[in-house]
């Protein structure tokens, strides 16, 4: 009966982050409208976007392969799984030890793989230029998310995110230098990995600067549905990993009973609205940057990582 | 028993290079020989299976070889086993790969008398117990891979990489050489069992294992050291290409080992910090060089450079944490480094197999003359996407575990007391996680340009599958890949003998472990399970597929490329392999190897096109090979008149040396 229930509460989680993925990208569309004084697509466009898309044919280039096929069910999969794995309402689901946060930045390393993979597939240039400035973004922020994880590891004493957020739940971490360095390195990864403004903008389609877009710009029909579906879930991630680590509040453990899960619920529906408050804020704000600026801003995020790491190394046993 | 098990399928691979040496120009010689390879690397694979699984003792034996009052000895402990599977997994591998491979072979009789011979050297390597035994076998395995890279020797670059790696390996062995002698003592006791039980005082230890880092870091490729290794392994027909990068590589990490943990005990924890030092260089340089390549086998060869540092890396921090008795830390970075060596070997063999598929299919190793060949080798292509996930140490497949693994050992650093190491270990984490994202990026490009977008020349559009021995081999080593990314606690399990032993202490038991994840120290702290993330993937995956194509639409209709309503049908279009570096190289490129981008644009109205040049610069060879070649030849030249005198001269030379040689044996006395 326990494990029923606990298969039941992780299930809910799956389901939970798949449904929410796209109202936050949704949302956060929104409010950018707002912000520069247009009325905006209603908050649920993206579900509508996705049912169209789902609806039409695939049009396949002629010489696509079967890895452009596969390529986007891969993708999908990797990120839903990755996005179940963070804890959103509760921590310490049943399968919430299956991958440490180091293991979910890895998952999120395959998804990029196979995604750079997908983009050179058809030879296009376009497809080319996106794969190309991907892996060059990710050479910097993957390093940079595994020096936050290091910081983070170290203060807890564990990769474990339900460990993690318990930890600075549970006791008194108070403020500290090396979690803010990293809090910040986090934010700017965030913003990469979700091919944000000022790294790369979610909104074009020609323009040269673009990467994501210029990746999966063959895809068509249900394919480029889930793809849009998996980057839905990918900010959904990394929103929810921010709180998780850095305001675990609300955060309630696998065996509180359903108030406990809706008050963890509501919790995570809040921190979502104030995330996507934010992000959509600092977009309006900010500009572009040309794509050889972005090391140097991914280079701030991994100068903090390994700062944060390295006030923890030296200050430990003093 | 073992032991002498493991010297008659030695012997047998001895038969085969006589068989190659007699029967090497005629047809039959092929099978004959791979055949025998074939057989005796599995048997000695399961002898050493069974070695390292069943039998915790060691089983020893000795031959009337070598020195008439010495003798060869040979002996099999858990380390020696543990080394004996990965050879003679590879050499099984290659073999059976050869079988069909070697049809392609224009110069048979180059290769067959060698081939057997190296897989000999290798497997005596591991098996010595003794240094007379160890540097003759070490040897052994150096000059028969020297006479296979010189194998197609009418090219002339081969003939560059074969002198170089000749002069590279007599420099290792030589340092080999010192270190054993050192190890040995005036007494010049050969035996490993006397050198193990041996106190060294620490400026031999330092010299001991300054030679041992030199000796076998020359023939494993440490970066500076490396440079044969791109040039060499390439060089070879590429079964012995995955042989050399695979295994023979990891036959140096075995003697670093050997002579560091085993032999010369415990080491001051400075020493521990060369090590990681030279371990997190070398990973990073190892695949930024990889990056800028655009010759296939060439880059997999730079690549074999960073997961040598890696491996390093999990060999320094076990010396660090030995150094302060946390033994159970010290069997968790032990555990990781013999990890990767394994699957190092597993995936390198596995993309040099895919190569030498490529390069029979079409000829070429050149990635800018690729392309699209996945619609033609569709079998090799899943293969070598399986190889290049694996190797960029991704979940679910294998590589990705003893990455993990060194991210945990690496974790459990902080307490370490030393200044120090407190510094030099987050900055080698920083390199680790920095070289796996470029590795990544990497193999991205390998399988991108060589096997996706549009043929890039008349050779790769009309390239046909390889034969079935090839496939084989590719697809049994593919599912070793995921097997051990799985079950990764089978291999850890199985790896604690081996660990207890140099260490004396182990990982907890993990095939112990609900569900089948591994937990090196505690559940709260980390964990992770491959089999279940592989279970999620798949099942998600399906489930999303399957409700896509029931409940929405499957219509699919073909249609030329869109490229944003521009598409260009000419290959050339296409991002090259040089293109697709381009910013990696921008951002890296231009400090670690000063790379310079010059555009010539020509004036309007002239209608010459415009070109990119790209000036990079090895600073390694520039700075350090280059002066001290040049020293040679000077001193060369200095010494030169030597060579014209007069027999008098020579007569009274001789002499001067002789009473010389006397004053200092004289006064040393």
């Amino acid at each position: 009966m326990a494990l029923i229930h606990d298969l039941a509460v992780q299930g809910g989680q799956l389901l939970l982050v798949l449904l929410m993925a796209p109202l936050l990208t949704g949302f956060v569309r929104k409010v950018k409208a707002r912000l520069l004084r247009r009325q905006g697509a209603p908050i649920i466009q993206p579900y509508r976007d996705l049912a169209r898309l789902l609806q039409k044919d695939v049009v396949l280039a002629d010489n696509a392969s079967w890895l452009f096929r596969v390529a986007p069910y891969l993708i999908f999969a990797a990120t839903w799984v990755a996005a179940a794995l963070v804890p959103t309402f509760a921590t310490n689901l049943l399968y919430s030890w299956t991958a440490d946060l180091i293991a979910i930045a890895a998952l999120l390393g395959s998804v990029r793989f196979f995604m750079a993979l997908a983009g050179l597939d058809v030879g296009t240039s376009f497809g080319g230029i996106g794969s190309s400035r991907e892996m060059m973004i990710a050479s910097l922020a993957e390093p940079a998310i595994l020096m936050i994880v290091f910081t983070v590891a170290l203060v807890a004493k564990s990769t474990q995110l339900s460990t993690i957020s318990d930890f600075i739940l549970s006791t008194h971490v108070g403020l500290r230098i090396s979690l803010g360095l990293v809090l910040v390195g986090l934010i700017i990864v965030a913003i990469a990995e979700n091919a944000r403004i000022p790294v790369d903008n979610p909104a074009t389609h020609l323009e040269l600067t673009m990467v994501h877009e210029a990746m999966i710009l063959e895809y068509s029909g249900r394919h480029l549905a889930v793809i849009e579906l998996a980057a839905s879930l990918k900010l959904l991630l990394f929103v929810s990993l921010i709180a998780c680590l850095f305001a675990p509040w609300g955060l309630v453990r696998a065996d509180a009973g359903l108030a406990g899960y809706f008050v963890g619920a509501v919790a995570w529906l809040g921190k979502l609205a104030v995330g996507g408050v934010l992000l959509a804020l600092f977009e309006t704000v900010i500009a572009k940057m040309r794509v050889f600026r972005v090391p140097i801003f991914l280079g701030a995020s991994l100068m903090l990582g390994l700062l944060g790491t390295l006030l923890l190394f030296v200050t430990r046993g003093l | 028993m073992p032991a002498e098990l493991i010297l008659w399928c030695v012997a047998g691979l001895l038969v085969a290079a006589a068989v190659g040496v007699a029967m090497a120009r005629r047809a039959v010689a092929r099978p004959v020989v791979y055949g025998i390879c074939l057989v005796a690397s599995l048997a000695a694979l399961l002898v050493a299976v069974g070695a390292l699984l069943a039998s915790p003792k060691a089983s020893a034996a000795s031959l009337p070889l070598g020195l008439p009052w010495l003798g060869a000895h040979f002996r099999i402990d858990a380390l020696a086993a543990f080394f004996l599977v990965v050879v003679n997994l590879g050499a099984a591998a290659a073999s059976l790969y050869a079988l069909g491979y070697g049809r392609h072979e224009h110069a048979p009789h180059r290769v067959l008398p060698f081939f057997p011979v190296f897989l000999a050297g290798m497997n005596l390597v591991v098996l010595a117990d003794d240094a007379f035994t160890f540097l003759l076998s070490w040897e052994f395995m150096s000059l028969s891979s020297w006479a296979l890279v010189m194998a197609h020797h009418r090219v002339a670059d081969n003939v560059r990489a074969a002198y170089v790696y000749l002069v590279m390996a007599s420099f290792g062995t030589l340092c080999l050489l010192l270190a054993f002698a050192l190890l040995a003592g005036v007494d010049g006791a050969y035996g490993f069992e006397a050198m193990r039980n041996h106190r060294f005082g620490p400026t031999s230890a330092a010299l001991i294992l300054t030679f041992a880092l030199l000796g076998a870091g020359s023939k494993a490729g440490i970066v500076p050291l490396h440079v044969w290794l791109p040039l060499a392994h390439p060089a070879a027909p590429s079964h012995v290409s995955a042989l050399m990068s695979g295994v023979m590589t990891k036959v140096a990490v075995y003697g670093f080992i050997r002579i560091v943990l085993d032999l010369l005990g415990t080491p001051e924890w400075g020493w521990s910090m060369v090590v990681l030092a030279l371990g997190g260089i070398t990973s990073l340089m190892g695949v930024l060089y990889a990056l800028m390549q655009h010759d296939l086998k060439r880059l997999l060869a730079y690549h074999t450079v960073e997961n040598i540092g890696i491996i390093f890396i999990g060999l320094g921090l076990t010396m660090a944490f030995q150094a302060y008795q946390v033994t159970w830390a010290a069997a968790l970075a032990l555990t990781a480094a013999l990890f990767h060596v394994l699957n190092h070997s597993l995936f390198k063999s596995l993309l040099f197999f895919g190569s030498g598929a490529v390069l029979t299919a079409t000829g070429e190793r050149d990635m800018e003359h690729l392309g699209g060949l996945i619609h033609r080798m569709p079998y090799t292509a899943f293969t070598f996407l399986v190889g290049c996930v694996a190797i960029s140490a991704l979940p679910p497949l294998n590589g990705f575990v003893s990455e993990w693994l060194t991210f945990q050992a690496i974790l459990q650093s902080p307490d370490l007391p030393p200044w120090g190491l407190k510094i030099i270990i987050p900055a080698v984490g920083a390199m680790l996680a920095l070289s796996a994202a470029l590795a990544a990026a990497c193999f991205v490009k390998a399988f991108g340009v060589t096997f996706l977008g549009r043929p890039r020349s008349p050779a790769a559009a009309q390239a046909s599958e390889v034969d079935r021995f090839s496939l084989v081999t590719m697809f049994a080593f593919a599912a070793l890949c995921l097997l051990a990314g799985i079950l990764p606690g089978a291999v850890i399990d199985s790896l604690a003998p081996v660990v207890g032993g140099l260490v004396g202490d182990r990982m907890p038991v993990q095939l112990a472990v609900p569900w089948l994840s591994i937990v090196p120290i505690a559940e709260a702290r980390s964990s992770y399970n491959g089999l279940l993330i592989f279970v999620f993937i798949t099942l998600s995956a399906s489930l999303a597929v399957y409700a896509i194509h029931r409940f929405a639409s499957r219509a699919l209709r073909r249609a030329p490329p869109w490229d944003c309503g521009f598409p260009d049908p000419r290959p050339i279009t296409q991002y090259t392999a040089g293109s697709f570096a381009q910013p990696i190289r921008r951002v890296f490129g231009t400090s670690v190897f000063l790379a310079r981008e010059h555009v010539d644009m020509p004036p309007p109205g002239d209608r010459r096109p415009a070109r990119l040049e790209v000036q990079m610069r090895d600073l390694i060879w520039e700075g350090i090979y280059v002066p001290v070649a040049g020293a040679v030849d000077a001193t060369a030249g200095r010494l030169n008149i030597l060579q014209f005198q007069t027999i008098r001269r020579y007569l009274s030379l001789v002499v001067a040396a002789l009473v010389a040689l006397l004053l200092v044996l004289a006064i040393w006395l």
